[in-house]
């Protein structure tokens, strides 16, 4: 039996906004067993950034509040923390990995003491300890140099570099868990190549779960064991990396599939999903993604299918494979 | 021509943005700005200076110049809403009518060293080089005074009166404007827009004026009305200092000064101007925070 | 053959880089550092590269956007690199531009009407005939007539793209420089906009020099592709043969480094050591052999030639 490491049930994070409410995330449930790399696929908007948020219980500078759901770490239900037990949990059992590398180092303080205090605060070293620990840490992401960059700020370092260190700084307390949102985004293919290699080589040495958030095929079909794939705040469709590149099932999927131009394959045009992604003002009443579906019927238009299994482990949020009947009571 | 399937999609992405209700920047503006309370209100009270300043003669229950010696130094009471001054005169009838001189002055000095500060501005942005460095030098100098003292230094050259202390203000509101409006003209320069339009062959003054000016166009504003409120301070100190306009002009300086001999057996000669200037001058400013709030990029979500 | 339609000859820019108290110049950024190649009519020529290659700041001289420091270009066998500012602006009439950011490329005080019209005034069109080409453009990228009269902000970023590419269009140049035009897009919107780009190409007979650092992309557009690493062209050959059969390590690195959306395949990778040198202070001899698994000892010395191997096959490579 697969021992559960996350669990997102229904989880339903709101903004509120000038105008109105926009439900950024809504009815979302996510798995993460131990040991399993699972791969957030989505399109700006979709709500895969605000689901990492809302698990990191990081959005309240943000005017975005989970109304409903649970999440699960270990057991534990993680929105019944108070803030002081959920900051031991967080970089410590739970670390997280952002796209922006630049961003989400303090420009003003050294390396080496970013990293301590994140050691100090959570493994309770002293101060010698943890600067060996910072040290032994940058060496471990493959940064050259590691005892000179502990000294320098994060603006003598590439993007690639600053990258590592952010690595450096999550995997720094041993976490069970890895949360990296886009973490290749904005990094050179070759240097994305060699995080890449990094985050695997570092997944597969300690049985680590890692939920990896992009919406870059390429980086899932390498990384992941099993793909939810989200659109305008919901789950469409989930299943192991084989079945959704091999089988997918919903439209969505199958034309993002064949929108990307493959290395190797020359195709004289692309697959295209018509039209645009919905905006929260004007969010479809029934599937969200009816409009732009050209499987579209008329019950797509009415109401909103629910995430159904097809077969095994590969569910599906589609009319196209629910049952005629509830179709008919529609 | 369009093939087929792009013709779908055109259709498709009609229907989808068939809700986006249309909106322009003056309805966005209108949007946010009326969340500004403060600034609503003092937008209000600057709305109702105007119309003062316009039909003000016409309002003024007394004539503001006449003198009558049987009501002098008279307080507050319901023939004279706030007393008679020296010379018997109404002052409320003073100072409505002197409305029209501090709205007048204030926003014609600042006018006018927007004007050139802003053409000096936007030259400087975006020639650069050795004419940015002779415009930010000479600016730099006239930084160096402070504002009142080289207003009062230009006065001393020109000669005292209303139209010179107009002059003076405007010559120290230049290198403010040139300094604002080319730091934000650096920054429009830069984007890609513009970089956009020199590609298209856009002429020198297309680009400064169809592309830059309207991106600097909100810091002017924000600024202009800032600074109306110290022009009418400065004015009405230079008339406090006998430099501007001279009696019995009802400027509400003058009448400061005034009222100065009578401070403590009539303090309300000094006061109700002084009130006047205080609440002009801080409802221009609340209005220019309020619409540095809703113009302002950098706050803007 | 016919002549090609653009020609670029040893260009070269360098950003002084000023340093000291007085501002003295000390050193260059060689952001673009001899760098030639020929775009045919009709042809889509890719630019691929990592951040700090010079693959915009090409496009950029092209586009006559920078001053060259070195080099000439040619334009249907003219020299357009040595023109006076009033002549480049009659020049541009051939040349436009589809750049990266759709948000920052519209001037956001500006109705999509007025942005279309700007070139059309610019290059002297009649008012009648503005008119009715704004709507004949909006509709031939897929918008239609009534989205005129709104701004930018109420548009998506793929819509927008469309109206830069409207823009581009209204003047009917030969050539487009689009650099990294979809980069900024949703995946499902790129594929969008490279279709739209291909029949365009189709319709107009349209000249491409295509800038971007996605491989895939650039091979799914191109026709012939140019590898940059440090402001100089490491390899430029037709795609089959660039993508087939590339010759420089640097080509074959970024090339394995591409994440392949396929959970089957399983690849020899090669993963290169370090970062990309900054182009203010480019290692000698072959800018790449810091990060070559194959460098030798002459690579640190002697700076390769752009030697031709094959039939437009071309390779700065001592190895080769």
């Amino acid at each position: 039996m697969t021992e559960k490491m996350l669990e997102i049930t229904n989880l339903k994070t709101y903004f509120h906004g000038d105008d109105g409410v926009v439900k950024a995330v809504d009815g979302v449930t996510i798995t993460v067993n131990k040991g399993e790399t699972v791969g957030v696929v989505g399109e700006s908007g979709c709500g895969k950034s605000v689901t990492s948020l809302s698990v990191m219980r990081l959005l309240h500078d943000t005017p975005g509040e989970i109304v409903d759901g649970s999440i699960t770490f270990e057991g534990k239900s993680l929105l019944d923390l108070s803030e002081k037990e959920m900051r031991m949990i967080r970089g410590n059992e739970i670390a997280m990995i952002f796209q922006e590398p630049m961003t989400s180092l303090n420009p003003v303080y050294k390396i080496g003491k970013q990293l301590e205090e994140v050691i100090k605060l959570h493994l309770h070293y002293d101060k010698k300890e943890a600067r060996n620990h910072a040290v032994n840490m940058l060496k471990l992401v493959g940064l050259p140099r590691a005892e000179d960059v502990v000294n320098e700020y994060p603006h003598q370092l590439s993007g690639g570099m600053r990258q590592r260190v952010m690595i450096a700084m999550a995997m720094a307390c041993n976490p069970k868990l890895l949360i990296a949102d886009e973490p290749t985004t904005a990094l050179d293919v070759t240097i994305q190549a060699q995080i890449l290699d990094l985050m695997r080589k570092l997944r597969d040495e300690s049985e680590r779960s890692i939920m990896l958030i992009t919406h870059d095929l390429g980086v899932v079909a390498e990384m992941c064991d099993r793909v939810v794939v989200m659109y305008a705040g919901e789950v469409v469709e989930e299943a192991d990396v084989l079945s959704i590149f091999e089988n997918p099932k919903h439209p969505y999927t199958k034309g993002l599939l064949g929108s990307v131009p493959k290395l190797g394959q020359d195709l004289e045009k692309l697959d295209s999903i018509p039209g645009n992604v919905p905006t929260p003002a004007n969010m479809p009443k029934g599937c969200k993604f009816a409009p732009r579906c050209e499987f579209a019927m008329d019950v797509c238009w009415k109401k909103d299918p629910s995430l159904l299994a097809t077969n095994g482990n590969h569910t599906c949020r589609c009319w196209l494979y629910q049952d005629q009947e509830k179709i008919l009571e529609v | 021509m369009a093939n087929p399937e792009t013709a779908e999609v055109a259709a498709k992405v009609t229907l989808s943005s068939e809700s986006v209700e249309k909106s322009s920047p003056i309805k966005e503006f209108w949007k946010k700005f009326k969340k500004q309370r403060l600034a609503m209100v003092s937008g209000i009270f600057v709305f109702l200076l105007i119309i003062i300043a316009i039909f003000g003669p016409a309002i003024a229950p007394y004539s503001s110049e006449e003198p009558d010696y049987v009501n002098v130094l008279q307080g507050s009471s319901w023939e004279h809403l706030a007393g008679t001054d020296a010379f018997g005169r109404d002052i409320f009838s003073r100072i409505i009518v002197g409305t029209r001189i501090s709205l007048f002055v204030g926003t014609i000095s600042v006018l006018l060293g927007a004007v050139v500060g802003t053409v000096l501005g936007l030259i400087s942005a975006f020639y650069g080089r050795w004419v940015d460095s002779i415009i930010m030098r000479i600016c730099d100098v006239l930084f160096a005074f402070p504002g009142i003292l080289l207003a009062i230094g230009i006065i001393a050259i020109l000669g005292p009166g209303l139209g010179n202390v107009i002059i003076a203000i405007s010559i120290f509101n230049i290198p403010n404007f040139a300094r604002i409006v080319r730091g934000s003209a650096l920054s429009v320069k830069s984007t890609v827009y513009v970089e956009a339009t020199k590609s298209i062959g856009a002429k020198n003054g297309r680009l400064i004026w169809k592309h830059i000016f309207p991106g600097t166009a909100s810091s002017i504003i924000v600024n202009f009305t800032m600074r109306i409120g110290t022009a009418i301070l400065t004015a009405a100190s230079l008339s406090f200092l006998g430099l501007g306009a001279q009696p019995p002009t009802p400027e509400w300086g003058a009448m400061l000064s005034n009222g100065r001999d009578y401070l403590s057996t009539s303090p309300h000669v000094t006061f109700y101007p002084g009130l006047a200037i205080f609440l002009t001058v801080l409802a221009f400013n609340l209005l220019g925070d309020g619409l540095r709030d809703t113009l302002d990029p950098k706050i803007k979500d | 053959m016919a002549a090609p339609l653009v020609e670029v000859k040893n260009i070269k820019k360098y950003f002084p880089v000023k340093k000291g108290v007085l501002g003295r110049k000390r050193s260059f950024i060689k952001a673009v550092d001899d760098v030639s190649f020929t775009i045919n009519k009709g042809e889509t020529l890719g630019l691929v590269g990592e951040s700090g290659c010079g693959k915009s700041t090409t496009g950029r001289l092209i586009m006559s956007l920078l001053e060259l420091t070195e080099g000439q270009i040619y334009f249907e066998g003219n020299q357009i690199s040595n023109l006076t500012n009033n002549q480049i602006r009659n020049t541009r009439e051939n040349f436009q531009m589809i750049f990266q950011d759709p948000y920052a490329s519209l001037n956001p005080r500006m109705k999509i009407r007025d942005i279309i019209n700007e070139p059309l005034i610019i290059h002297g069109y009649n008012k009648g005939d503005r008119m009715n080409r704004i709507t004949e453009l909006l509709e031939i990228v897929g918008l239609s007539a009534y989205h005129a009269d709104r701004y930018p902000h109420q548009f998506s970023g793929g819509q927008r793209q469309r109206i830069g590419i409207a823009r581009a269009l209204a003047i009917n140049p030969k050539l487009i420089i689009a650099d990294e035009p979809v980069s900024a897009l949703d995946v499902s919107i790129q594929s969008q906009i490279l279709n739209l780009l291909k029949d365009l190409q189709k319709s107009f007979n349209l000249t491409y020099l295509f800038i971007a650092h996605d491989l895939s992309v650039v091979e799914h557009i191109s026709d012939r592709v140019g590898v940059m690493y440090l402001g100089k062209i490491v390899e430029i050959a037709d795609k089959e043969t660039l993508y087939k059969n590339g010759q420089h390590p640097y080509t074959k690195a970024l090339l394995s480094a591409v994440p392949i959306p396929d959970p089957k395949l399983k690849r020899e990778r090669i993963i290169l050591n370090g970062d990309i040198p900054s182009p203010a202070n480019p290692p000698s001899g072959c800018t790449f052999h810091t990060r070559c698994p194959l460098a030798t000892e002459i690579c640190k010395q002697e700076v390769p030639k752009l030697r031709q191997i094959g039939e437009g096959h071309s390779v700065s490579c001592h190895l080769v």
